[in-house]
């Protein structure tokens, strides 16, 4: 294609102004996160102060910000944990014909698709008839895997049609048993890979916020707390709430690509 | 991403049965191993996927009374929801918003994708740039709901600068809680929806059609026509099954940026379930699945995309 000339250029700009669309909201809401004590939710700034992020941590200011962050925390590990190795599994039961197939793929392919309100009125209308409370660890747990699993999958579909099969026929030529050709040839080359999806899992359960809603039962996680703030927070820690949440979730994107990148290119020197 | 790894050289290995150290799998496991290995998808899905839609299903015909709902085979459950004008008119609402919404994200969505794909000379930068697209997906939506209050507010920016070009006189009360947000956060949250999958089939485009097409005469508006859309449509597809989805069976976006003021048929579901009026959320929940399973059937219809996988 043409590199240069006035379209080449428009077309750059406005993939520009598209990048500042997408972070100019989120940026503005990290600046003002740092008003002054008699700031409010819009600008201007009036001086500027840590007043907000300290009030976080003030327990009666907002309800029960460290509870709903451990939750969230401890949730979004789960789901990372279980999204890696049912993905894994699956994708490699993928790679032959077994009975079901197509329908287990088309099963996956749904659970992209169910608008999250069925999931959530579903999985209610279970638990109230199987008399079992709904909870963060159970319910809510269960409709999280059903948006990070299908996610998960075709990554890893995506992952072994590119795979060169031809290294697991040396290995085994060379007298790997399956077992050892998975744990020394497959999961190194896969690695990166693997990493990637457990990043998807951790960051769509750690923000997942449809699902939760009617499945978390009586405890919040971190956003339904910062849902329940926007109805009657009128003050800038709302932002500040806003601010460390989005960067611990953006150090966890880049913390997680470092390492897949330093994990690639060790499996490249090996 | 395919690993760029040197193939070992086989034929300079031990010859075929010269050391068989390793135990070759027994057949009998051999076979049963897909079953072992998906026996996990299939458990978590049945449970929390294939069996609550079921219910849904079942409990839309169940009768709801005072003390909860009795086991029984009614229609009125659809006839309450369908009865109503009000359904009908949230539908339209609904349809709406997805259809505006659909429109903007794609066209937003395949220029971006297209500049990406074509108009960025490094896969260094090519990956960076898709980077810096991408990342906003892993970050909370109702933070990026909540980011537009100081734009939209009654005293946001976009007002001030209204007001400082002369343009009006009065804060515009309509930018936030309206429709207009309601459409605003929805391209903001799910253009990234088109974006992926759209760049994804556009980087398959072998580039030889494309330098074919402009020896052959064609101009920036031909190739883009016939070569470039027809080639990226699986893409576009996937993306506008995506963003379909999401919209019509959203009620969180509608709700916080319309400031109540809007309506959508995932919203009359949360607020039956509210109330704990189940079969009638199922009986909402039932006729929303069909239109949405209606909608993905005829984008599938046109567009085969199971060879992108």
């Amino acid at each position: 294609m043409e590199k240069s000339g006035p379209r080449h250029w428009a077309l750059l700009a406005f993939f520009g102004l598209f990048v500042i669309f997408l972070y100019g909201p989120t940026s503005t809401i990290m600046i003002l996160s740092f008003q002054g004590p008699d700031g409010g939710l819009t600008f201007p700034m009036r001086g500027v102060s840590m007043r907000w992020f300290a009030n976080l941590f003030e327990a009666q200011m907002v309800g029960d910000f460290g509870g709903s962050l451990t939750r969230s925390l401890s949730l979004a590990l789960v789901v990372m944990g279980l999204t890696v190795l049912i993905s894994l599994s699956a994708g490699l039961a993928f790679r032959r014909k077994f009975f079901g197939a197509t329908v287990l793929f088309y099963l996956t392919i749904s659970s992209l698709i169910v608008p999250s309100i069925l999931i959530s009125l579903g999985i209610g209308l279970m638990f109230n008839e199987a008399d079992i409370q709904p909870s963060w660890y159970t319910s809510a747990l269960g409709a999280h895997l059903t948006w990070t699993l299908p996610f998960g999958v075709l990554i890893m579909f995506a992952v072994f049609n590119r795979f060169d099969h031809r290294l697991e026929e040396a290995a085994r030529d060379l007298g790997a048993s399956p077992w050892q050709s998975l744990r020394f040839v497959v999961l190194p080359l896969i690695a990166p890979s693997l990493v990637g999806v457990g990043l998807f899992g951790f960051s769509l359960s750690y923000d997942e916020f449809a699902r939760t809603l009617l499945t978390a039962g009586s405890d919040n996680t971190l956003p339904l707390e910062i849902f329940a703030m926007t109805t009657n927070a009128t003050t800038p820690v709302l932002y500040a709430l806003g601010t460390l949440t989005t960067l611990f979730s953006l150090g966890i994107v880049v913390g997680v690509t470092v390492l897949a990148l330093a994990m690639r290119r060790r499996a490249r020197v090996a | 991403m395919p690993p760029d790894i040197a193939i070992p050289d086989v034929t300079t290995a031990a010859p075929k049965g010269a050391v068989v150290t390793g135990r070759t799998e027994s057949p009998a496991l051999a076979a049963i191993m897909p079953y072992l290995q998906s026996l996990p998808l299939w458990i978590v899905l049945a449970i929390f996927l294939a069996i609550p839609i079921c219910m849904i299903v079942v409990a839309s015909f169940w009768d709801d009374q005072a003390t909860g709902m009795v086991p029984s085979f009614i229609w009125d459950n659809y006839r309450d929801a369908l009865g109503e004008w009000v359904t009908w008119n949230t539908y339209l609402q609904t349809i709406r918003y997805a259809v505006i919404v659909w429109a903007l994200t794609l066209g937003i969505g395949f220029t971006v994708a297209y500049v990406l794909a074509f108009h960025i000379r490094s896969s260094l930068w090519q990956m960076v740039l898709f980077q810096v697209c991408a990342i906003p997906f892993l970050t909370s939506n109702v933070i990026r709901m909540i980011s537009w209050i100081p734009f939209l507010g009654r005293n946001g920016l976009a007002n001030q600068f209204l007001m400082d070009l002369g343009i009006t006189d009065h804060p515009l009360e309509f930018l936030l809680y309206s429709p207009f947000a309601v459409c605003l956060a929805f391209v903001h949250l799910y253009t990234l929806f088109m974006v992926v999958p759209i760049f994804n089939t556009m980087m398959r485009i072998d580039r030889a059609l494309v330098e074919a097409a402009r020896d052959a005469g064609a101009g920036p508006i031909e190739v883009m026509r016939h070569v470039i859309i027809p080639l990226s449509l699986p893409g576009i597809s996937i993306g506008t099954i995506f963003v379909v989805t999401l919209v019509m069976g959203d009620f969180i976006t509608v709700q916080m940026m319309s400031g109540g003021q809007s309506a959508s048929v995932g919203l009359i579901i949360k607020n039956a379930m509210s109330l704990l009026q189940y079969p009638e959320a199922s009986a909402q929940a039932v006729v929303l699945l069909l239109t949405v399973l209606l909608m993905v059937g005829s984008i599938l219809r046109v567009i085969d995309i199971r060879k992108e996988l």
